[in-house]
């Protein structure tokens, strides 16, 4: 099948590409031609008139909880796929804390299996430790030959130096990064952080240096090792200063931020409301100023979503009880175009950097190219759109977001991967 | 004129004009409970639900009582802290008991916040009866209240709360409502058991009992709650009633017109010596029984709004 996608921006800036007003012609999924197209090339195609709209490389989100196997009422892989889809997403990593965890070679294909015909591409964090228990590490040249593009414990930490150090050393020989969910496990436990909103909620706290102290372990083991780190959903201050800090030493670290922690603060948590729980929590006004500052200089690599399904029963309860994360694939674009692109923070070629191109380089994966003869692997960006957020339009199975009925500026148009695509609300075969 | 909230879930944020209203009313219903048949048609008809999912033998039975004597019905439900334990969802056990219609919910929960949450999900009037480390509204109204009544005012008085203030509900609402009254706030305990951010709520961190003592005209001395992680908090039980327990030497020697309150149940030679537990200078079981005028009036209060 043909289609014409005309009246577009191309824009990426992995091959310094920033072509205004033009068109590009698929042919069977692949690029066929970029540029003006001729009534001879229109003939048979199915004509999209984007006007003006952007065509960038496939956003990649690489912090993802898709559930399967173990809380299918949550999300299922196709589920989070349709979410990640209807997000702007073409391909996503989904994190290893399942039920069982992905720590054998045997999920790690059950999850692509799942994932093989669907437009967004699944690729496998596998777990760090068998069980995530922190105790022995896991058959890691399995899960890489299985195809895992990174080992984490994520939702805690590689429980002690020694394993870190063996895990740093084992993962190195197949160049995956090691995935860290940074958090003291002594000092774990609370319902939010530790600060004066604490002090008069009543909620037990997480202070800032629980994080602090793992990244501040991890980097010096990554150093050591001269492993590869890279350090999941970064918030605090202290954190951000240590990565900066690292990267100039030369050590081998990568970093990622949420969007719940770029744009918001527990201040959120004032009316108890669970949906502004997660771990880590939401921190303070100079937590949230530093990892501004953090993405501009390009300390935080990355942006992504830490999208966490929870059922409603789960999360309307009592806010100690309440399980931690938020659904966040439907509103990464949203939010970071309104926080980020449209307060002056970041350009767009640093937006498609941190969203598209950084995940997909420290995950080892091919970058999308805008070149004739390549698989088209594109998100349609309306950078100008006012919308607003309604959780029951979600594709997601859950809808535990605090986004709801907030008012954004910038969305995903539309998805194309795989000879799919995926615009007004459908998926067809192109 | 009737109180701004409809439903009592701490005393951070009330008005001074409703911790007033509160208390001139505590003093109507003080009088009835001095009568010789003790109670007042007021609530008749009203049906109030006691919902204690902690346990607690004090504040549930005083609560009890003040519904008893303003004629309301009162009903009792006790649960281990975490209904879901039994399979049932804390919002499915709240909806099933207003689906019984009932007025008013008393409500005791080991979460902070659960009052709020249930102001979301359930029409009735809410009191909180202490959630968590959070609030404990109705006990700060009767310390402010003993207090008034023993000294006068709260107004420019110096009050000290003494002990594990990170984990008690007690103390956070007695600071928040002193505040608003007036008073001059300080606490003091092993800095383990201070919150980091506490200063920010405008009150003065003492480290030294002498000093809390000399400085204060009035001790709210609270639990240390043996049975919780508080003991994690410091080395052992005898440095803490060396450093921080009150004696009738302490008193003699720095305090001699201080005021010792306290919550209960009194750990006694931890605390408070039981010297000073059943001395001239504490005010414990008045507390006690201006309690039950305290919770009349909020009952009465939020009772007869709507």
């Amino acid at each position: 099948m043909k289609v014409a996608l005309l009246n577009i921006n191309l824009i990426n800036p992995a091959q310094n590409i920033n072509n205004k007003n033009t068109s590009i012609l698929l042919e069977d999924g692949k690029i066929s031609k970029i540029g003006k197209l001729s009534a001879s090339e229109l003939k048979d195609s199915k004509q999209i008139d984007l006007n003006g709209k952007y065509l960038v490389p496939g956003f990649f989100d690489m912090h993802v909880h898709l559930r399967e196997p173990g809380r299918e009422d949550e999300e299922t892989v196709a589920t989070g796929c349709n979410s990640a889809a209807n997000g702007g997403f073409t391909g996503i990593a989904c994190m290893p804390n399942t039920e069982p965890a992905i720590d054998s070679a045997e999920i790690v294909n059950f999850i692509k299996e799942q994932a093989k015909d669907h437009l967004v591409d699944t690729f496998v964090i596998a777990a760090a430790t068998q069980g995530r228990k922190g105790e022995n590490i896991s058959p890691m040249a399995e899960l890489y030959e299985a195809g895992a593009v990174g080992f984490s414990d994520d939702g805690v930490a590689i429980k002690t130096a020694s394993i870190l150090k063996r895990a740093f050393e084992y993962s190195q020989m197949y160049d995956l990064p090691i995935i860290e969910h940074c958090e003291d496990e002594s000092l774990a436990g609370g319902a939010m952080n530790e600060g004066l909103n604490s002090t008069y909620l009543g909620l037990p706290p997480i202070p800032s240096v629980a994080e602090d102290l793992i990244v501040g372990r991890d980097i010096l083991m990554a150093d050591y090792t001269k492993g590869k780190i890279h350090i999941a959903h970064i918030s605090t201050k202290k954190s951000v200063e240590m990565v900066r800090e690292a990267k100039k030493a030369g050590v081998n670290i990568t970093a990622e931020v949420t969007p719940h922690h770029f744009s918001m603060t527990d201040d959120f948590i004032k009316t108890y409301d669970t949906n502004g729980k997660m771990n880590p929590p939401l921190r303070g006004t100079t937590d949230v100023e530093e990892i501004i500052k953090g993405l501009k200089d390009g300390t935080i690599d990355c942006i992504a979503s830490d999208h966490a399904p929870h059922s409603p029963e789960e999360k309307e309860v009592e806010f100690e009880y309440a399980p931690n994360g938020i659904i966040g694939l439907e509103t990464q674009v949203g939010l970071a175009f309104t926080e980020l692109y449209h307060k002056k923070i970041l350009s767009l070629d640093q937006i498609i950097e941190k969203m598209s191109i950084n995940p997909r380089k420290i995950l080892n994966l091919y970058i999308p190219k805008f070149e004739e003869g390549e698989m088209a692997n594109f998100t349609i960006l309306d950078i100008n759109e006012v919308w607003t957020v309604d959780i029951k339009k979600f594709r997601s199975k859950s809808q535990n977001s605090p986004f709801d009925k907030k008012l954004l500026t910038g969305r995903s148009v539309g998805v194309i991967n795989k000879r799919k695509m995926y615009l007004d609300n459908e998926f067809i075969e192109i | 004129m009737p109180l701004t909230n409809r439903h009592l879930l701490g005393l951070q944020g009330v008005p001074k004009e409703d911790i007033q209203l509160i208390l001139d009313t505590t003093t109507t219903f003080r009088e009835v409970l001095e009568r010789p048949i003790k109670k007042v048609p007021t609530l008749q008809g009203k049906t109030v639900v006691n919902l204690f999912f902690e346990n607690s033998t004090r504040t549930r039975i005083s609560f009890e009582l003040a519904e008893k004597r303003l004629s309301a019905d009162s009903l009792n439900f006790s649960a281990s802290a975490s209904s879901v334990n039994k399979g049932e969802t804390f919002k499915d056990t709240i909806k099933n008991i207003e689906a019984m219609k009932i007025d008013m919910v008393v409500v005791r929960h080991a979460a902070a916040g659960t009052p709020q949450f249930l102001t979301k999900i359930c029409d009735a009037n809410i009191i909180n009866a202490g959630d968590g480390i959070h609030e404990h509204p109705t006990q700060a109204l009767l310390d402010m209240y003993s207090i008034r009544e023993k000294l006068g005012k709260l107004d420019g008085l110096k009050v000290c709360i003494v002990g594990d203030v990170a984990h008690s509900r007690v103390a956070l609402s007695n600071i928040f409502g002193l505040i608003t009254m007036g008073a001059k706030v300080s606490v003091c305990g092993p800095s383990t058991m201070i919150p980091k951010y506490i200063e920010q709520l405008g009150v003065n961190v003492i480290y030294d009992i002498d000093e809390a003592i000399q400085e204060n005209d009035v001790l709210n001395v609270l639990r240390i709650q043996l049975e919780r992680k508080a003991r994690e908090y410091f080395p052992s039980i005898r440095e803490y009633s060396k450093y921080f327990g009150i004696t009738e030497e302490r008193l003699e020697k720095n305090g001699k017109d201080v005021l010792i309150m306290h919550p209960g149940p009194i750990n006694r030679g931890v605390e408070l010596s039981s010297g000073v537990a059943d001395g001239l200078q504490q005010i414990i079981l008045k507390q006690v029984t201006n309690g039950v005028a305290v919770r009349m009036a909020v009952l009465y209060l939020l009772g007869t709004m709507n």
